[in-house]
């Protein structure tokens, strides 16, 4: 147990500080940066790296966005097994369906409840 | 070629007169003036904030596999309940003082795209529900589905393929 | 009455006025952070409601250009309708802080564009219609919003990101002057303040000035080289050295523009680092208000002079001042479409008389 969050801590904050490099040594701007990693997640992948990475690292590996690319492909892939060519056209957003949602959901709530604030 | 790795003085700059040549240049001049972050320093902070939040992330996961859901449930409500948060923050305005430290650390994880939807929707209320928040909403995520729904649908392709050929 | 046509140019890009207009009243109206700052006992006004009463951000810069204005005219010790025209702008879209800020003012507009540069496009115009005989009393005015222009040009303000090193902080500000005539100007002037009156000697237009920078989170390094142009220009137009300036003061090259400029000018043979001064660096502290390279916008030089560099002109500290405000030509669809951010800077001699 203990390892899962070391495994977790390690594995997630080499991610970021890879990142971070890039970012700092890049005039890349963030929106570009987050692009490039679930692309590159969903690359991953689709080679086969992705998975059994994830399954060692756990949240270090899949709460990332590279994770957010593999499930991505994962959702695909599961979905072209079980349905055939539609399934291309269904895996990605089933598969990130919660995440997205999620996402749009709640922030739109937040937009109801909170007011632009000053940076200070 | 050696002399790209010489110094680029002002004097070089003016005396130029080709406006390629002399805007290249002046990028050079420009990145010797201008100071940088101490990367090292920054690395630390993005490992730090990243590896929490990804211990976070870890935690919740097993907290509901503790509870008795199977694998992908539970970290589908680690999914749901990392965003939840990241909205959350956003909207007390703390997510950002988190990301001023951490940098990377709160770009990468999944938190970060949730900021990146929470925060226009937020700031551009007051364009409308429609052009507004509705609009707006997608500035920075927006990308970040396209192109992730796009690739994974090309590299799926590939798989199909392949697929029907017997290749896998 | 003599011609006074054929002597107000001088060199190539500069204009010396026959009857030098005088600014007969300047505010200054800034926001929490610039009242936390090192000038913060020059300025008039410090509101601490970011949203200055309104409802948006652009309601909020409306609101607060309309504050300097109104407050410029009332120093002046003229009413709303005594003024003839007003030249102004702002960074927002359509000039929409402008348009709905002085609507009610009723007084006849020309609305400018000069990024960050428009106060002295503002105060170069308002001279020009004063001295040329089109107006008795001007209004020049501008400002910014950093809420507003960090929507505009970045990110929504709860996005989280890293600013580097490089990169300024808007300035929330707005600052107007009230511009007269030579001997109407002068009297009314010297009423108001006992000790001196500034006057408006001359101005150097400048032209665009594009280096090819594609980093818009680099401002100074855009701007630099239009501000030594500029003020190269403007000693090779009057032939003079820069220890003729008491101060020559940019708008918001920041530290890392003003080593730039410096180092750009000595190439022509030109030392300004005794006399140079920078709204920008002036304006915040950098070490406790975590503004990196400074101070930046429309309102970041139109404040710090009626702030800060109009007192220092009338108490006769400094006799001879070249405010030149700079701006950064950024547009997020230009940047998009892979354009660099072009530069300019326009020269406004000032003179304590």
């Amino acid at each position: 147990m203990l390892m899962d969050y070391i495994k977790a801590f390690l594995v997630g904050g080499a991610i970021c500080a890879v990142v971070q490099i890039l970012l700092d040594k890049t005039k890349l701007l963030p929106g570009r940066v987050m692009v490039i990693l679930v692309c590159l997640g969903s690359l991953l992948g689709a080679i086969g790296i992705y998975e059994p990475f994830t399954k060692w690292a756990g949240a270090g590996a899949s709460v990332p966005l590279t994770g957010f690319g593999n499930v991505l492909f994962k959702g695909i892939k599961k979905a072209l097994t079980e349905e055939g060519f539609i399934g291309l056209f269904k895996g990605g957003f089933t598969s990130s369906a919660v995440g997205i949602s999620a996402a749009l959901i709640f922030s739109y709530i937040a937009s109801l409840i909170f007011s632009p604030k000053m940076k200070d | 070629m050696q002399n790209t790795k010489e110094k680029v003085t002002a004097s070089d700059v003016v005396i130029e007169k080709d406006k390629t040549a002399k805007g290249e240049k002046y990028n050079k001049y420009v990145k010797d003036m201008t100071p940088t972050h101490n990367i090292f320093k920054n690395i630390l902070n993005a490992f730090l904030v990243g590896g929490i939040i990804c211990t976070i992330g870890q935690g919740l996961i097993n907290l509901y596999a503790s509870w008795g859901a199977g694998e992908e449930l539970s970290a589908s409500y680690g999914t749901l309940s990392l965003v939840f948060l990241s909205v959350v923050l956003t909207g007390l305005n703390i997510y950002p003082k988190i990301a001023k430290f951490g940098g990377a650390g709160s770009l990468v994880p999944i938190t970060g795209f949730a900021n990146s939807v929470a925060a226009p929707a937020v700031e551009f209320k007051k364009e409308g529900q429609v052009f507004g928040i509705g609009c707006k909403i997608f500035t920075i995520a927006g990308p970040v589905i396209l192109y992730g729904i796009f690739s994974s649908w090309v590299l799926g392709l590939i798989y199909y393929i392949l697929l029907q050929l017997g290749v896998v | 009455m003599e011609d006074k046509k054929s002597n107000k140019m001088a060199g190539k890009q500069s204009i010396l006025f026959a009857n030098p207009p005088v600014i007969i009243a300047g505010s200054s109206v800034v926001g929490k952070k610039e009242g936390e700052g090192p000038l913060a006992s020059f300025f008039d006004q410090i509101e601490e409601d970011p949203m200055f009463g309104g409802t948006s951000w652009e309601d909020a810069e409306s609101r607060l250009m309309k504050r300097a204005a109104e407050l410029s005219i009332e120093k002046s010790g003229f009413r709303q309708e005594d003024i003839r025209y007003l030249v102004g702008g702002d960074l927002l879209g359509q000039l929409i802080a402008t348009s709905f800020g002085i609507a009610d003012l009723e007084i006849p507009i020309f609305g400018v564009y000069g990024a960050c540069s428009t106060m002295g496009e503002s105060m170069a115009l308002g001279a020009i219609l004063v001295d040329g005989g089109y107006a008795d009393k001007v209004l020049a005015v501008t400002s910014s919003h950093f809420a507003g222009a960090e929507k505009q040009f970045r990110f929504p303000l709860a996005y989280g990101n890293q600013r580097p090193l490089a990169t300024t902080w808007t300035v929330t500000g707005s600052g107007a002057v009230v511009i007269g005539s030579g001997d109407m100007g002068e009297e009314t002037a010297g009423k108001n303040n006992k000790n001196g009156v500034v006057k408006i000697k001359g101005v150097t237009v400048g032209k665009i000035v594009d280096y090819g920078v594609k980093d818009s989170l680099n401002m100074g390094a855009c701007m630099a080289p239009a501000a030594y142009t500029t003020i190269s220009q403007n000693l090779k137009d009057l032939n003079v050295l820069p220890d003729y300036y008491d101060r020559i003061i940019t708008g918001d090259l920041g530290y890392v523009g003003k080593d730039i400029l410096i180092d750009l000018l000595k190439q022509d043979g030109y030392d300004i680092s005794s006399n140079h001064m920078d709204c920008g660096i002036e304006i915040f502290d950098r070490n406790t208000q975590d503004t990196h390279s400074g101070g930046s916008g429309c309102g970041c030089s139109a404040v710090t002079f009626t702030g800060y560099i109009m007192q220092k002109l009338t108490r006769k500290e400094w006799k001879r001042v070249l405010f030149v405000p700079t701006g950064a030509l950024h547009s997020t669809v230009s940047f998009n479409e892979g354009n660099p951010v072009p530069g300019i800077a326009h020269g406004i001699m000032v003179e304590a008389c």
